[in-house]
């Protein structure tokens, strides 16, 4: 029993609520917005720390005894998620400050960030199935208005697309919820798992666990459901699409980990083997999109799609040192991908188009920009001292372990795609004849914005060269993930 | 009862899912909405329809309903209540800035290569 893990939950919702009032004062949205996170931030390494100490915390609302509450768990696993995203969420409104418009900071654009931040961490943080679907809407009813925010024409026609689908999917997460209450008629995460366990997984468990391959993997983007993503990210403007890419869908990646890992882990020779097709294609269908196009966004946004298949494909192996490394590329992904896209914002703020084809010549006039977009690409692809590296290489020692030779070595030839997708970007905008360059380009504006951008690749650089420090931390997230039982101990018995 | 709820649930599902297919956006939002009054139906069936007591359960009571599936359909109809008039006011907005409610004339992006 620990009140101590809703900090970062209620933290940004108590701060959103506040932002709702005075629009107009834009020095008070912007400061209490800061001052919000910042505190979210340290009640969430307070809660790493206790968490790594402890063990997993939890907290059963109204002291109703383990099972019948709805409980709040707190695990190493989600207590460095909801750290990641809070710090993300930090730079990326730093960031906003000069490029996302002053009509939208004045129309409950920092409200909007607070709301879809407790969304996420509360995903992040539940331990109820259907808690967790609330949640889930929480953060995409705070999407809706983020991704229509500016009602530019492009923002309305993809925002309807995406929320349409958005619709379709949170039904069918209703309907799986009800197949799985009706079968296990439990909704506590920890307390299905056991009556999972107790009635052995029979066939219609398998189902169910399809369906919420389905559910989650329409949230986050796996192979035949990511058609939506790259139109729908490409429609609001480079901070929303940085927290969009960098968080949303993460949160389903972390729910697809969490119920294969918890809940469908009897049948793994039918369920994981198609988590890990469904990976290894998503990987395939994400090269594709990001050699295809010459719009900057496009290549990145792609590469979000590339990363989740890889993410699963570590899930998929079921064995300690791929959740080990699932879990280090999770982080990793979330940091450099908001890095990325405040990259290739400013990018596209200098060029003044997201054609890579009218770019050029960017390094003679802006050389710590291309030094730091390299050092970003190069992380992305995990060469090794960056980020990337050691995530991928402890999901390809897993998939070695498990048996995966050739899907494994599969995984790392796509580095070199993704390497060669992201090169790409270097290569046509920072070298070569100077190409288009924006008119209006104000250089208090371009430090304003490479500031934070900086530090958020530092911030990587440092996530790469001291993995030493978080290996211990990593180690115990996915001893977790690996064995449930701690899981579930820690709620059944946590009431006491 | 199931079987007659069962082919409820299809028909709702049906009809949500021809509306979602049509091009016209409100028919869409309307389909939308059919498909949450499926889902919601559904966890109601789920929830069995045995006994015919009010969900209240005290000391020596043996006859009542399963409370749980109707507070989540208590709490799933309330979300789905928001995203509709979300939705509704986009389609508006939308149609405003676009001059159309036609989906197939909203795709794709203006600057293709």
């Amino acid at each position: 029993m620990n009140n101590f893990l809703l900090l970062p939950i209620i933290i940004p919702f108590f701060f959103g609520m506040i932002l709702m009032f005075g629009q107009k004062k834009l020095a008070y949205q912007r400061i209490t917005t800061l001052l919000g996170l910042l505190m979210a931030i340290i009640g969430a390494l307070g809660l790493v720390y206790k968490v790594h100490a402890d063990g997993p915390q939890t907290v059963t609302f109204g002291s109703w005894p383990a099972p019948f509450g709805i409980t709040m768990v707190s695990d190493m696993v989600s207590a460095l998620l909801v750290t990641t995203t809070l710090i993300l969420a930090f730079f990326i409104v730093w960031y906003g400050f000069e490029s996302i418009g002053k009509e939208r900071e004045r129309f409950f654009y920092y409200p909007g960030v607070m709301f879809i931040i407790t969304g996420v961490n509360g995903a992040f943080t539940t331990g109820d199935i259907f808690n967790l679907f609330v949640f889930f809407e929480v953060l995409l009813m705070a999407s809706y208005l983020l991704i229509v925010l500016g009602g530019e024409k492009a923002q309305l026609r993809e925002s309807i697309k995406y929320i349409l689908v958005n619709v379709i999917s949170s039904a069918f997460f209703v309907i799986t919820v009800a197949f799985l209450y009706s079968v296990v008629g439990t909704l506590s995460m920890a307390d299905i798992a056991l009556k999972i366990t107790e009635i052995n997984q029979p066939g219609i468990i398998t189902v169910i666990a399809v369906l919420f391959l389905m559910v989650f993997g329409m949230k986050a983007a796996i192979f035949p459901l990511y058609f939506w993503l790259p139109s729908a990210y490409s429609a609001p403007p480079i901070p929303v699409l940085a927290l969009f890419g960098a968080l949303l869908t993460k949160v389903g990646v972390y729910a697809i980990m969490r119920t294969y890992t918890l809940f469908f882990t009897h049948d793994l020779a039918f369920t994981h083997e198609l988590l890990l097709i469904l990976s290894v294609i998503t990987i395939i269908a994400g090269c594709i999109g990001a050699l295809a196009h010459f719009d900057v966004k496009q290549i990145i946004i792609y590469n979000i799609v590339i990363a989740v298949g890889v993410i699963l494909f570590g899930v998929a192996q079921m064995n300690e040192v791929a959740l080990q490394g699932a879990m280090f590329y999770l982080v990793h992904d979330m940091i450099i991908k908001a890095a990325l896209f405040m990259l290739i914002g400013i990018v596209i703020y200098i060029s003044g188009t997201t054609n890579l084809r009218k770019m050029g010549g960017l390094m003679k006039t802006y050389p710590a920009l291309g030094w730091f977009y390299l050092i970003a690409a190069l992380g992305l692809a995990g060469v090794p001292p960056l980020s990337g590296f050691v995530g991928k290489l402890l999901i390809v020692q897993g998939g070695f372990q498990a048996d995966n030779i050739w899907s494994s070595i599969f995984i790392l030839a796509s580095s070199l795609v993704v390497l060669l997708s992201v090169m790409r970007i270097f290569i046509y905008a920072f070298w070569g004849e100077q190409g288009q360059i924006s008119n209006d380009v104000n250089k208090t504006t371009y430090n304003r914005l490479f500031f934070p951008t900086m530090i958020l690749v530092f911030i990587s650089i440092l996530y790469g060269v001291g993995t030493e420090w978080i290996t211990t931390l990593m180690g115990d997230a996915a001893k977790i993930l690996v064995d449930p039982s701690i899981y579930t101990d820690a709620v059944m018995k946590g009431g006491e | 009862m199931e079987i007659i709820m069962a082919f409820v649930c299809g028909f709702l599902f049906m009809a949500a899912i021809y509306l979602i297919l049509s091009r016209s956006l409100l028919r869409i939002i309307i389909g939308t909405g059919l498909l949450s009054h499926g889902a919601h139906l559904l966890i109601l069936t789920m929830g069995s329809f045995k006994g015919s007591a009010p969900p209240v359960l005290s000391d020596g009571v043996t006859d009542y309903v399963d409370p749980i599936p109707q507070a989540l359909i208590l709490t799933a109809i309330v979300i789905s209540f928001g995203v509709t008039a979300f939705f509704l006011v986009l389609a508006y907005r939308a149609y405003q800035e676009l001059q159309t409610d036609d989906m197939t004339l909203m795709k794709g992006s203006e600057d293709h290569e």
